[in-house]
């Protein structure tokens, strides 16, 4: 039995292998990813670099279950996603994935606290209990006193806060970032690669994040570099 | 409720455009149920006739009379319980816009077959008493103005002359649908002043027999057998339900019928148009934020529900406001066309009619742009916003 759960707590959290995806204009097929093979463990925090058009958002998406590869496999806790059906792919984002996007993504109708509250709609929870893990994520990013407020009467930091306190609020394994800080200045994209860093450590989350920053690289533990769709060996990141 | 507050916000987020189209189904709305009560105008008389009775009139045409003998041999036919008839008469009151339907009754017998119209014994007693008296409905009386004991004169136009009737009551209809429109006088008083008129050799001739039956499942049969007494007469009979002789009437007019209620389908269609327009235009604007709602896990048929019921709450509200407008507006045509039509209600039927017209907007408007979110490629979908 102990050697059987050490079996499972060593094996990577992501396992991908071989994989493809290329997209289609009109005649033309372009190849954005070619045979990649990455793994990524429990708890890690990984950067994904690399020039605009070499794969990396591609692979994120692929990685985040909302694209699907033209061959090979990705393994998510030993689940192939890229055999998962469009309801079962979403109920599986749902329970295990969480996404932090560039632009926020914030819904401007609804509050800081109610676009929190979004994803727990798919959660068998009352009321009461979606509200506490509300108020508990909006704890976790500091914005407890802006839970009314609507997107627009938030700073550019502040929305990436709630948007990053949606992506937590379902307690998923695996947090994606799609260039989190590429929208915000140098301070508050610090304050949001703290906040990425310290959620990290504390809830031993694993982090998945594209950046073209390189100082937001270093805050990861490893970087994987990619270039025309392909992985390539790239510097050790800063690590914590 | 999240959701629900989710769908109330969205409905709101484009005020002005939300307002427009709002305003884009009242008119819609309303305009069908005005056009559909219009038709249900002109059907009046039809859904106010009696299956119980049967209308006896000369085979040529309505224009010709039958004698007043005809009258006992029909009340010999078996299956036949009443009988009575009437003329059309014709009169103008002060001016053709004034125009109502007089007829000629044989009270007595008229009154015990149209239990609908409402008399008080009083007025009843004293309308029988009165050679020379009539009633008439409420709403012409309260359309002239009269009052019991008033005197109307009306110029006739097949009876030539001045008439003067002294009013000796004023009925109410017991249905909705009961026309109170209408003028009755005494057959006796039409005969014996058209005799003076005409001279001694005019005879007594009626326009229809009303003929009352107990069963109307033997309604075919019994007018068969009507028709059959006088077949080869001088003056043969075509005998049909009161329903059938007052859709004749209504089939004189079909044409302008038909085409009401072909405008009030195309208005139909132009607001569904119109709505089905601006949900694309939703759509489109939003397909990053129904992008993100995939990545948060809801499938695609949730997304597509969430549009197709801010379509829907759209619609309902207009479709509510507009059925809220239907019965102002249907008081004020039913006031301008005068005593044109008996009756101009707005139905059951037409409100029902209205709210599904307005679920089917809401409906068909969002179906394409829910189709098109329920097929939406996430990753484009999120390119939206950058």
């Amino acid at each position: 039995m102990n050697a059987g759960r050490n079996l499972a707590a060593a094996a990577p959290l992501i396992r991908i292998r071989a994989l493809s995806r290329a997209y289609r204009r009109g005649t033309q097929t372009i190849p954005v990813l070619q045979g990649v093979d990455l793994d990524v463990q429990r708890a890690e925090f990984i950067a994904l670099m690399g020039p605009s058009g070499s794969g990396k958002s591609t692979l994120l998406n692929l990685i985040a279950g909302i694209d699907k590869p033209d061959g090979g496999r990705i393994e998510i806790a030993g689940v192939d996603i890229a055999q998962l059906g469009e309801g079962e792919l979403a109920d599986w984002r749902a329970a295990h994935v969480g996404f932090i996007f560039q632009f926020y993504n914030l819904l401007p109708v609804l509050s800081a606290a109610e676009n929190v509250e979004l994803p727990l709609l798919l959660a068998p929870l009352t009321r009461r209990e979606r509200h506490e893990h509300v108020a508990s994520a909006l704890a976790m990013v500091r914005l407890t006193d802006r839970a009314d407020h609507y997107p627009n009467e938030l700073s550019g930091g502040q929305q990436q806060r709630v948007a990053i306190a949606r992506a937590l609020v379902t307690d998923p394994q695996l947090i994606v970032a799609d260039e989190p800080t590429g929208d915000l200045d140098r301070v508050t994209g610090a304050e949001i690669l703290a906040l990425l860093g310290d959620l990290h450590r504390r809830l031993g989350k694993t982090i998945v994040m594209v950046t073209h920053d390189p100082k937001a690289a270093a805050c990861a533990e490893r970087l994987v570099h990619l270039e025309k769709g392909v992985l390539v060996d790239g510097p050790a990141a800063g690590g914590h | 409720m999240l959701l629900l507050r989710l769908l109330l916000k969205n409905c709101l987020r484009h005020r002005l455009r939300s307002l427009l189209t709002l305003v884009g189904l009242v008119v819609a709305i309303s305009a069908f149920g005005l056009l559909r009560t219009l038709v249900d105008a002109w059907y009046a008389g039809v859904e106010a006739s009696a299956s119980t009775r049967l209308v006896t009139r000369n085979a040529i045409s309505l224009t010709f009379t039958l004698p007043l003998s005809y009258a006992e041999r029909i009340r010999g036919v078996a299956g036949v319980s009443g009988l009575s008839w009437a003329n059309w008469f014709g009169g103008v009151y002060i001016t053709e816009r004034n125009f109502f339907p007089q007829f000629a009754v044989d009270p007595e017998s008229y009154l015990a077959l149209y239990p609908e119209y409402g008399l008080a014994d009083d007025q009843k007693q004293a309308f029988l008493r009165d050679r020379q008296g009539a009633i008439v409905g409420r709403k012409l009386a309260d359309k002239f103005g009269w009052k019991v004991g008033d005197q109307i004169p009306l110029r006739g136009t097949i009876y030539p002359g001045t008439w003067t009737f002294p009013l000796r009551g004023i009925y109410d209809g017991a249905e909705p649908s009961t026309d109170e429109q209408q003028m009755f006088f005494h057959w006796k008083y039409l005969r014996e002043s058209a005799r003076k008129r005409a001279g001694p050799g005019s005879s007594d001739t009626v326009g229809v027999f009303i003929v009352g039956i107990d069963d109307a499942s033997e309604a075919a049969a019994i007018s068969q057998r009507i028709d059959a007494l006088f077949r080869n007469s001088l003056a043969e009979t075509l005998t049909e339900t009161e329903k059938a002789f007052q859709l004749s009437f209504v089939s004189m007019s079909e044409a302008i019928l038909v085409a009401i209620e072909a405008v009030s389908l195309i208005i139909i269609v132009i607001i569904m148009a119109v709505m089905a327009n601006t949900m694309a235009m939703t759509a489109r604007e939003r397909l990053a934020e129904y992008a993100t709602l995939r990545v948060l896990g809801f499938t695609p048929a949730f997304v597509s529900r969430l549009l197709i019921a801010e379509s829907l709450l759209i619609a309902i509200a207009g479709g509510l406001a507009g059925v809220a407008a239907t019965f102002p507006l249907a008081a004020l045509v039913g006031r301008a066309t005068g005593t044109l039509f008996a009756v101009f209600q707005v139905s059951h039927l037409t409100v029902g009619l209205q709210l599904l017209a307005a679920l089917v907007i809401g409906g068909v408007a969002s179906a394409w742009p829910a189709w098109r979110i329920s097929r939406l490629d996430i990753v484009s979908g999120l390119r939206q916003v950058a």
